[in-house]
């Protein structure tokens, strides 16, 4: 062997072994841009909720793990071809996902609302406090044609491939025109610039950004569940990945049951959004 | 392979591929008159208004597409002044956001196209026409504007297919363009690859077009 093809077969022989090292962690993708879920400090390291519980969980499973970054709208491509082994990012779990991937049982739930910009016309409707799309009553189906009605010409933004672009989509508030963004932080950039008559997001996301940025953004309307909203977030795993998602499903189990996850997520949310 | 998706998602790309091409068409329309404009500055004596356009040039060729329309698109929209302006009446509609980073963008390029082809230009065939006794004026219009055309035609040709694929980051300020509307598909099905092949497919197509033509153009324009 002449030392041209040497130095060729060790660099195959290491990115071999590298490559191997790391088979044995569980791999766990998140976006890192959707405060206070998932979100990266200032020196890129990712933090939040999401993070935190993740690590907790690996403790409970005996695995290593290894948190990896990936875009919201590949998430769940990325999921299936392999890049990683679970989902943690704030993914609610809705039918719609299900047909593609499997979900754990959910470990936190939490409310999405429209936000508008102070001294919008938005303001003021005359809702209930929350309405719950399972099975919407009266008060529930009432408070849809009240927000048909407002938001009619409107434009309301929305993050793409998410739970709150499902439900404008779905037609229960009539047609509104949709803008889909990359990212949570467009959406909060075009809604402060007024491109937005409104967005519609996790109601967390809206407060952290109004507390972060400085900008005046208020809730408006109802807080919305179920339905297009799914129940609750939960950790997707690959449908063939059935023993992964059970060791998710019991270190779950055992972090509810010690009280981690809602010291967690009180810790990042505010309140204890845990489920 | 799903192949039924890739059936039903081609009639809805093939929608969003006009969006492409009205983009394209527009930003390309404009970006013509910009780089004529920028490149007989260039050509100009005057040294402010030559570095002027050299200026413009290098800024809008040495940064990417993409930071560009950031720039004109959410940088823009933060600056509290400009909302309050008629500006904004232009600025609010991404649509226009896209247009306006194309256009400036291929007139830096084609300017440059333009200037380069201006200057191939034998000093002996503008001699040869004052030899005659035409004016300055029809030598520009009928002899150095007919051979730099045909000079830019090629490097031309090229700038367009580039601003073609160059649209796709339309889609990243929420225009709905042939990517946007792949993307939209996949944030529905979560199958990337079958979408993606469909999309690239039309994109091909549509350079396989632009490249036959102005190979016609080259051909019918060639000095043989």
């Amino acid at each position: 062997m002449n030392t041209f093809k040497k130095i060729i077969f060790t660099v195959l022989v290491s990115l071999l072994l590298a490559g191997s090292a790391n088979a044995g962690k569980i791999k766990i993708g998140t976006e890192g841009a959707y405060p206070p879920w998932n979100s990266k400090d200032a020196s890129g390291k990712l933090i939040g909720f999401e993070v935190e519980l993740a690590w907790t969980l690996c403790r409970y499973i005996g695995e290593q793990c290894e948190i990896v970054e990936q875009d919201w709208d590949g998430m769940i491509p990325a999921l299936i071809m392999r890049k990683f082994d679970a989902i943690m990012a704030g993914m609610s779990i809705t039918a719609e996902r299900q047909k593609a991937i499997s979900f754990s049982q959910g470990y936190a739930d939490e409310v999405a609302s429209l936000a508008v910009m102070k001294g919008s016309s938005l303001e003021g409707m005359d809702t209930p406090a929350g309405i719950n799309l399972t099975k919407p009553n009266a008060a529930a189906k009432k408070a849809l044609k009240t927000l048909t009605a407002a938001l009619a010409g409107k434009t309301v933004c929305v993050q793409t491939a998410t739970i709150h672009q499902n439900f404008l989509d779905s037609g229960d508030v009539g047609k509104v025109n949709v803008r889909t963004y990359k990212t949570q932080d467009e959406v909060n950039l075009d809604l402060a610039s007024g491109r937005c008559d409104a967005a519609l997001a996790a109601a967390v996301a809206f407060s952290d950004y109004a507390e972060k940025s400085g900008k005046p953004v208020v809730l408006v309307g109802p807080t919305f569940s179920g339905g297009a909203f799914g129940n609750g977030v939960g950790v997707g795993i690959r449908k063939d990945d059935t023993e992964l998602l059970n060791a998710f499903n019991k270190a779950i189990d055992k972090a509810r049951k010690n009280g981690d996850i809602s010291r967690i997520a009180t810790k990042w949310f505010g309140f204890d959004a845990s489920m | 392979m799903d192949l039924e998706l890739m059936a039903n998602s081609f009639p809805k790309l093939l929608n969003a591929a006009v969006i492409t091409l009205k983009l394209l068409s527009a930003s390309l329309v404009i970006g013509l008159f910009v780089g004529l404009f920028f490149a007989i500055l260039r050509l100009n004596k005057n040294i402010f208004l030559n570095k002027f356009a050299y200026g413009y040039s290098y800024v809008f060729r040495g940064t990417p597409l993409l930071v560009q329309i950031f720039i004109i698109y959410f940088g823009l929209g933060q600056i509290e002044y400009l909302r309050s302006t008629f500006l904004w009446v232009i600025l609010k509609e991404p649509y226009w956001c896209a247009i306006i980073a194309f256009a400036l963008n291929t007139g830096a390029y084609t300017s440059e196209i333009l200037r380069s082809a201006f200057q191939t230009i034998k000093p002996g065939i503008v001699e040869a026409g004052r030899s005659l006794g035409i004016s300055n004026k029809i030598i520009f219009y009928k002899i150095q504007i007919p051979i730099a055309i045909r000079q830019s035609l090629p490097a031309y040709g090229n700038e367009i297919i580039l601003m073609m694929k160059g649209t796709s980051l339309a889609s990243t300020v929420t225009i709905m363009d042939l990517t946007g509307v792949a993307k939209y598909i996949i944030s529905t099905t979560f199958k990337p690859i079958e979408v993606f092949i469909v999309a690239g497919g039309i994109y091909l197509f549509m350079t396989f077009i632009i490249h036959n033509v102005i190979k016609f153009l080259e051909k019918k324009y060639s000095f043989n």
